[in-house]
């Protein structure tokens, strides 16, 4: 009997192996092409989508769906500054976002939506995205306050990314500083909308897309 | 230990003036006798408590480190300071006076990029380990492509 010898185990890559973003989607945020389920599932669904009067079926499933996506949104739970405070009193029962489904859950393998409440550094930035890349698709970001939005009176610090867009895809801007429970809950509405009409059944939403 | 006292004995042993800056003693010192004036306020003018350091950047004339210690029994208070020169940055580090000169002279470190000779530790302490530049340099441009968030 032939004796191999052991194959060398290739450690996985860690962030600090690349120079910078672009370099690490590249690795690392690229979507399998050889995930036979969902390859099979979209293939089914644009077969049906295709067929004489399939859009039908496709349509209506789609709106059955978004009705489910739209009516449980979970929020992970990921406050960074001062707006944090704000996100937490929505999340209280005064407003108590609740009422709309959300729930906020303390993993992100659970939740749908990130809120991004408050300054990112550039020393934070790495950690938002490793939270966010392991979010399941669908997944849906809203930047709340000035400082996510755009850095805010942060902006021409040298340590403060300038928008939490640089980083990852944002859905929902809410203005403010911080923004008052009521415009977060606002733009958390805006948001429902949005989700119910995200488009075609099975279909996983690439940075392409929202670009 | 008053006030007077220690300006004489400062005057004496640094031969320089000290200056009256509010209820401190400023001190001026040449670099080379930075840790040497650390060991006397120590030891002689009982400074045990050793509340903050810092630097700035005169841009051409180089980087000022500064420092504030006191004598809390006595109430006697000594801003020590001592510029660097132009495009010099080593500076004596004074943490083997006081353990309490560590973090804040890494910060030094950090910000402004004043390698302190003799320091346990010498490695950044807020920002990112693989940042490039120190902010608070005046030459430091904010908007500089470097880290890939910018």
């Amino acid at each position: 009997m032939e004796v191999r010898p052991p194959v060398p185990q290739v450690p996985p890559a860690v962030w600090s192996e690349f120079k910078d973003l672009q370099e690490w989607e590249k690795h690392h945020q690229e979507r399998g092409t050889d995930d036979k389920t969902s390859n099979t599932l979209a293939a089914i669904a644009d077969a049906i989508h295709h067929m004489p009067g399939g859009w039908i079926v496709t349509t209506s499933t789609d709106k059955i769906f978004n009705w489910a996506r739209q009516s449980s949104i979970w929020p992970v739970t990921f406050g960074l500054a001062c707006c944090a405070i704000e996100m937490m009193a929505t999340f209280a029962s005064r407003f108590d976002v609740e009422r709309f489904g959300m729930v906020p859950w303390a993993s992100p393998r659970h939740s749908d939506l990130m809120i991004v409440s408050g300054t990112v550094t550039i020393k934070m930035a790495p950690m938002l995205k490793r939270i966010y890349d392991q979010m399941p698709d669908p997944k849906w970001v809203v930047s709340m306050g000035s400082c996510a939005n755009s850095g805010g009176p942060f902006r021409h610090g040298y340590h403060v990314v300038k928008g939490v867009d640089r980083v990852v895809p944002v859905d929902v801007y809410v203005p403010g500083c911080p923004p008052t429970p009521d415009s977060l809950m606002y733009g958390l509405l805006k948001l429902k909308e949005q989700v119910a009409e995200f488009q075609k059944t099975g279909q996983r939403s690439t940075t392409a897309d929202r670009e | 230990m008053t006030s007077a006292d220690a300006s004489a004995r400062i005057r004496e042993r640094f031969g320089v003036e000290p200056t009256a800056e509010g209820g401190a003693l400023g001190v001026a010192l040449p670099r080379e006798r930075w840790l040497a004036f650390g060991r006397f306020a120590s030891d002689e003018l009982g400074c045990r408590y050793f509340n903050w350091l810092s630097a700035i950047d005169w841009k051409e004339q180089g980087l000022e480190v500064l420092c504030r210690v006191e004598n809390l029994d006595a109430g006697l208070v000594v801003t020590a300071r001592t510029k660097l020169g132009a495009r010099e940055t080593r500076c004596a580090s004074l943490v083997p006076v006081w353990r309490g000169a560590d973090w804040m002279e890494r910060e030094c470190y950090d910000m402004f990029g004043v390698v302190f000779e003799g320091h346990p530790d010498p490695r950044r302490i807020l920002l990112a380990e693989d940042w490039e530049g120190h902010p608070l340099r005046k030459d430091y441009a904010v908007d500089t492509p470097l880290a890939p968030y910018r």
